[in-house]
């Protein structure tokens, strides 16, 4: 049974088609990346699978069944914008994370904040955006969950930060689960990735093996998104 | 580790583990870390480094015992084998290298007798 199965989704806002006949499917132990310009619906797909969003046509099945209440314990998120309470500390949300996830592992978020530097007692409002988005993508990854989702976890940060949010990625998601993370910042990522999706105006263009398609095409991912979707 | 992101990164691996071996910085017989170990040292993703091994072994350069990890090979022959072929590939490029600037192969051999003999 896969892990993720999309079949024949679409997605309307109004009048406006966002997403149009997607067919995905997600085995275990992979990390996967979900490249696409800006506005091609990304995000849209990713809340689509976190029940966020409810689908205009087609169904999407987790572990073979459908999407519902219970499949947010084994998916962990990491979602575009913080929706953490800035008033609070970092300890305060690391024990409401304990308390809300039977799945959270406390002890493995907090030396994973200690190896970064960061000091669990301050308030997350005092804190650098690229500070908060380290404790988001920390409590997001210390969760044992079969699914990862990852939007645009590089977004606001510096390239040396970038390489150790990659190593934490790498590093601890569960053996057997599996990581869909998506970015346009491509060639940061593209080196850990087992899969590439591009999608592009709300359709998937191409699912492919990273090294085959560098094999393919010989050349980097990055040059061939770039190609492919020339402005 | 730096890839370079045009070239597969199994490939990459490939390359690195092979030249490890033939300069026995991991020696013949040795044990090599788990998978997972590997390619958290190497930053790469855990199946990436996996294919890498697989092709490894298919070319009998390392082997594994089971349940008990993978070995480097205790074949010397091998290793030999794939170190001559990796002195003739460097050294054929730099004599091509040193043809583009006018240097005839022997000339560029007396020009390496004279360097080897300064000091």
């Amino acid at each position: 049974m896969e892990l993720l199965e999309c079949k024949n989704l679409e997605k309307s806002f109004g009048n406006t088609k966002v997403l149009n006949n997607i067919n995905l499917t997600i085995p275990r132990g992979k990390i996967i990346g979900l490249l696409g310009k800006n506005g091609t619906g990304k995000t849209t797909l990713i809340k689509l699978i976190n029940n966020l969003l409810t689908p205009t046509k087609g169904t999407i099945l987790i572990n073979g069944k459908e999407i519902d209440i219970e499949s947010k314990k084994i998916i962990s998120y990491l979602p575009e914008r913080t929706y953490l309470d800035k008033t609070m500390t970092v300890k305060q949300i690391i024990k409401f994370f304990e308390e809300f996830y039977e799945n959270f592992d406390s002890k493995k978020a907090k030396k994973l904040l200690e190896d970064l530097g960061l000091n669990i007692n301050q308030k997350l409002s005092k804190m650098s955006k690229g500070m908060q988005e380290k404790v988001q993508l920390v409590l997001v990854m210390s969760r044992k969950a079969d699914l990862y989702i990852l939007d645009e976890p590089l977004g606001g940060v510096d390239p040396a930060t970038r390489d150790y949010i990659l190593d934490t990625i790498l590093n601890n998601f569960n053996e057997g689960a599996s990581v869909i993370i998506s970015t346009h910042l491509i060639s940061d990522i593209e080196r850990i990735l087992d899969e590439v999706i591009f999608i592009d105006k709300g359709q998937i263009i191409l699912t492919q093996d990273a090294d085959e398609l560098r094999t393919k095409e010989n050349d980097s991912i990055d040059e061939i998104f770039r190609r492919m979707f020339k402005c | 580790m730096n890839f370079n992101n045009n070239i597969p990164i199994y490939v990459q691996l490939i390359e690195q583990l092979k030249t490890y071996i033939i300069s026995g910085q991991i020696k013949p017989g040795e044990k090599l870390p788990s998978v997972r170990d590997l390619a958290l040292k190497t930053k790469v993703n855990p199946n990436t480094m996996q294919k890498a091994l697989v092709e490894l072994e298919e070319i009998d350069l390392i082997y594994t015992e089971r349940t008990n990890g993978k070995y480097v090979t205790e074949n010397e022959n091998t290793i030999k084998k794939l170190k001559q072929e990796y002195a003739k590939n460097i050294s054929a490029q730099y004599f091509k290298s040193m043809e583009k600037i006018g240097y005839s192969k022997k000339d560029t051999i007396k020009y390496l007798k004279e360097l080897g003999e300064d000091k």
